[in-house]
């Protein structure tokens, strides 16, 4: 039995039957992080001690008799730009290196109440700037399936944490992909529930209104399970929507009898990897089989909308980051007078890749470029909102790749900003939207996993999760184990 | 004449009376230790989110309806960005594109003439900290404190159009607004703790054209006689610079009460705040009928409260004016009008006695222990006889001091007037046998000496003596 293999409700079960313990449990995850993190790197803090303390009190709570949630003893990371009281909230830059938070993300409350252990705190791409968790101010970490590969971004600790069997699962952030790219690129199942059904309160922001926390997962009752516990109202985030939770276990149904899937031209277009796309007619095949009714549909605006997206996530990042003045936490350089203090301490606690967006957000909110910048862009964005209401009036769903290829070299992209934009194009309109999505892997091309997405209506995670777990159940495609998961010592198999 | 006239508006910060600040639950106490209120928000935390306050919309769209404005049923809040110390989250969160009131008036009165002054806004924002510098300013001070017990306050801005002309009409436009944010409850308007700021822009031009001058923004008014002062300085020193073949140059410049003069602070030339919808805050619905349950709770407002005391309750306009120029004193009067029927009587103690002591306190009618209970109590005292009209002054004074009740007062210094002729008769008598000339001279025609025979009954008896009764009596008994 290899623990660390096992998804969340399958833990759940072997805990529930007193088979291993909460602690067994978290030391397994523990190990793994101990021998795994010098060649992946998915962490940027580790937290042993904090992790055995949660899990043997929640073993306690089960001697006791009590009734648990099933994510109470599992392992989970969160990205490092989820606060966590306590522990240190990097957003993997040098201005916040040494900043701990004095609460806890509304998510990670509502996690740690249900008896999840922290382990850690992932690395990415700084302030979720980036697709290849490269540009991290600390270090670069590695896709479990390959070394070479990145893992992508902005959430690649989060995801190469759970491809790795360094936790069970994670929490990531998806402001225009940051989620589902490197869940696709790692093999693993990320998930970007609705505007504001889940608290940002407590993540730190970088585009106000594009970011979105989401969990990444094994499989899809995996899934379920963490949307129940983070899923619906906060009276602590203004935008978050007065609606009440579902049971989303309830959705994990075997049929898609005469489910809508819309299948958007635009996103299999030029770019698109052969071998990426023979596995989505599969995926496609499979679904029409089982009774799916799938079709094309047009989304017209869809290719004007990365330019618009890095337009709007630029502008409301430069004022989102002007807080990081060196006046109250995070990094200060000392000079001779307080605006030298601020530009030197933001000379110095900013990597390039943020320079470059708050460059290019003060740029596009200025007098003079306000209107030919923002505005339009704030249009195309109603545009391409508009493209998704009509292929809703339709379908139940869309199918598209989750990134065009699959996870690209290490090294390929870090400085070359138009192709970073343009591996967003499959992620980035629904963040425009402020729709749910999930990526979802189906098989593999050359030994690197294959991401397919799901997109549905606003609150329509339910859906997703029933076509997601239709195609979990009717092929052996979804559930991927890097190589390194063969040569562990816990041996055995099941 | 001068060949120029001065055009002002005035921009108004308005601290909303609210127990916890715009976005967050710390409190909005003042005068705390510094950075003793702050909470993760305020400071602007990474990951912290607001949340807006409900009572604080109440009360703008208070104000609003008050200054007789539109409400925006559909607003939301914007970021206007620029780097300050004092500013946590490098934006200021305000209503820059949508505030929740607009195109309202006010009317003043200016030299007896009625004059409506247009507002344009009036909008929510939030408070940024403040910057205690160890020198002059934040450029030549060793060290600059910042204390964020201010950084979230609640504020409105009212914005009024350059439609004022004269320092004096800045200053009755302020007193009118001040009266009626009091009436409303919706601020404390104290200009000595901040919680009324006020920031004029002036420019000036050759009188009887409509374009506008360059204008100054004139900062550092600590009192609406400042505002007045500084106006008619900077009109003047801008008139000066004209008429020497100058031109006026757009800044901020502040003013400096000793010297008398505004000085230039900065060259600001239009900043750019980028401003920008507020993402983290949803945007504020409002329903036409909570609008409604709203204006239902605004008082009667000062005009419409002194044309009332003129014309129902028969007060001179100078009365009307004083009583209305407070809140306090405001509903003072009604609430004794409503146990004492005689307004004049009643105004008469108000803009008397109870001025007089407030003002040689100098408290708040708020806190002393008058009430309109005790006062009507008192006008009944007197009106009955049981005290004289110098007696009531004397226990006025006791009750606001120690808000005992005007009887027990009354009893306790055994005050009460002496009217019983009984009483008085072997006293009179006295005072007739020891001044034989006083009673020659009246029977002589003198009529003034019977005052200080009245005078000397009054003396024998502490004064409880009824100045009426003695005055009959002696009359008879030398008649
Ligand atoms: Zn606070």
């Amino acid at each position: 039995m290899e623990i660390h293999t096992l998804p969340v409700h399958r833990l759940a079960e072997l805990m529930e039957r007193k088979e291993v313990s909460g602690e067994e449990v978290t030391r397994v995850f523990l190990e793994r992080i101990d021998r795994q993190e010098k060649e992946i790197k998915a962490f940027i803090t580790v937290t042993p001690e904090e992790a055995l303390i949660c899990a043997r009190a929640f073993d306690e709570k089960r001697a006791r008799g009590d009734k648990l949630s099933p994510l109470a003893g599992v392992p989970m990371a969160v990205k490092d730009n989820i606060c966590t009281q306590g522990v240190k909230t990097t957003c993997a830059s040098q201005i916040l290196s040494n900043y701990i938070p004095p609460c806890d993300a509304t998510v990670v409350e509502k996690l740690k109440a249900a008896g999840a252990v922290l382990v850690g705190k992932c690395n990415m791409d700084e302030f979720a700037m980036g697709v290849s968790t490269e540009n991290s101010a600390f270090f670069a970490t590695k896709n479990p399936f390959d070394y070479e590969a990145a893992p992508g971004g902005s959430s690649g600790g989060s995801a190469a944490a759970v491809a790795a069997g360094e936790a069970a699962f994670a929490l990531g952030s998806d402001t225009g992909g940051g989620v589902r790219q490197p869940a696709a690129f790692c093999g693993v199942i990320g998930c970007k529930p609705t505007y504001g059904s889940v608290s940002r309160s407590g993540l730190i922001s970088y585009a106000s209104s594009l970011d979105h926390i989401g969990p990444l997962a094994r499989d899809m009752t995996d899934l379920a399970l963490i949307l129940n516990v983070i899923y619906g109202y906060d009276a602590k985030d203004s935008t978050s929507v007065l609606q009440e939770a579902p049971d989303f276990q309830k959705s994990l149904r075997n049929d898609v009898k005469g489910v809508k899937i819309g299948l958007p031209g635009e996103y299999f277009g030029a770019g698109l990897e052969p071998q990426v796309a023979a596995k989505l007619r599969e995926a496609v095949r499979k679904l029409e089989e089982l009774g799916a009714v799938c079709e094309e549909v047009e989304m017209p605006h869809t290719e004007y909308a990365v330019a618009a997206y890095y337009l709007i996530a630029a502008a409301e990042a430069s004022s989102n980051l002007a807080r990081y003045d060196g006046v109250r936490h995070g990094l200060r350089v000392e000079a001779d007078d307080v605006t030298n203090m601020f530009n030197k301490t933001r000379g110095a606690g900013f990597g390039n890749e943020v320079k470059r967006r708050i460059l290019l957000g003060t740029y596009a909110l200025s007098t003079g470029h306000y209107e030919e910048c923002y505005l339009k862009a704030l249009e195309v964005r109603t545009l391409v909102r508009q493209d998704f209401d009509r292929a809703f009036a339709k379908f139940d769903c869309l199918l598209t790749p989750a990134n065009p290829a699959t996870a690209f070299k290490a090294g390929a992209k870090t400085d070359d900003f138009p192709a970073v934009c343009l591996s967003d194009v499959c992620t980035i309109p629904v963040n425009m939207a402020g729709l749910p999505a999930l990526s979802l892997p189906f098989g593999m091309a050359e030994g690197l996993p294959v991401g397919l997405q799901l997109i549905g209506r606003h609150f329509s995670e339910g859906t997703l999760l029933q076509v997601g777990y239709t195609l979990e159940q009717n092929t052996g495609q979804t559930r991927l184990s890097p190589g390194l998961f063969a040569n562990n010592s816990f041996g055995g198999s099941r | 004449m001068s060949r120029y006239e001065a055009v002002i508006g005035l921009e108004v910060h308005v601290e909303l009376k609210t127990k916890s600040k715009l976005f967050c639950g710390c409190s909005t106490e003042f005068g705390q230790e510094p950075n003793s209120i702050v909470c993760p928000v305020c400071l602007g935390l990474p990951g912290s989110t607001g949340v807006l306050n409900k009572k604080a919309v109440e009360l703008a769209v208070k104000a609003g309806l008050a200054l007789n404005c539109e409400i925006g049923t559909y607003t939301w809040f914007d970021r206007k960005n620029y780097f300050y110390p004092d500013l946590p989250k490098g934006f200021q969160i305000s209503q820059v594109f949508r505030p929740i009131a607009y195109k309202g008036y006010l009317d003043i009165d200016v030299n007896g003439q009625n004059k409506r002054v247009r507002i344009t806004r009036a909008h929510l924002e939030e408070d940024p900290g403040k910057l205690i510098h160890s020198g002059g300013s934040i450029t030549n001070s060793r060290s600059t404190n910042v204390d964020y017990n201010r950084s979230g306050m609640p504020l409105i801005e009212i914005v009024s159009e350059p439609e004022l002309h004269s320092g004096e009409e800045a200053k009755a436009y302020l007193e009118k607004l001040k009266a009626i944010l009091e009436y409303t409850g919706v601020s404390d308007v104290k200009m000595e703790q901040g919680s009324l700021r006020c920031d004029a822009n002036v420019s000036v031009r050759p009188a009887g054209t409509a374009g506008l001058g360059t204008k100054t923004e004139i900062k550092n008014m600590n009192s609406f006689r400042a505002v007045q002062r500084a106006i008619e300085y900077e009109a003047k020193r801008q008139i000066g610079v004209l008429e020497d073949g100058g031109r006026v140059i757009q800044e901020t410049r502040g003013w400096d009460e000793n010297k008398g003069e505004t000085l230039s602070q900065r060259n600001k030339e239009n900043p750019d705040y980028r401003c920008f919808i507020e993402h983290d805050l949803a945007p504020i619905g409002l329903t036409q009928q909570w609008i409604e349950e709203v204006k239902a709770t605004i008082p009667e407002l000062p005009d419409a409260r002194r044309k009332r005391l003129i014309h129902e309750h028969g007060l001179p306009d100078y009365d009307a004016g004083v009583i209305i120029s407070s809140f306090g004193l405001a509903e003072f009067f009604d609430a004794t009008l409503k146990k004492y029927s005689d307004a004049k009587t009643i105004s008469n103690w108000i803009t008397g006695e109870l001025l007089r002591l407030l003002n040689a306190r100098n408290v708040e009618l708020n806190e002393t222990k008058i009430t309109p209970g005790r006062l009507a109590a008192l006008l009944q005292l007197i009106e009955k006889g049981t005290i004289s009209n110098k007696m009531g002054k004397e226990v006025f004074e006791e009750v606001f001091e120690t808000g005992k009740e005007p009887e027990q007062i009354v009893k306790e210094k055994s005050m009460l007037q002496i009217s019983d002729e009984g009483q008085l008769t072997g006293i009179i008598t006295e005072v007739i046998a020891g001044n034989p000339k006083s009673v020659a001279d009246f029977k002589s025609g003198k009529e003034q000496a019977i005052g200080f025979l009245v005078g000397q009954v009054m003396k024998a008896t502490k004064g409880q003596a009824n100045p009426g009764i003695v005055n009959t009596m002696i009359r008879e008994r030398l008649g």
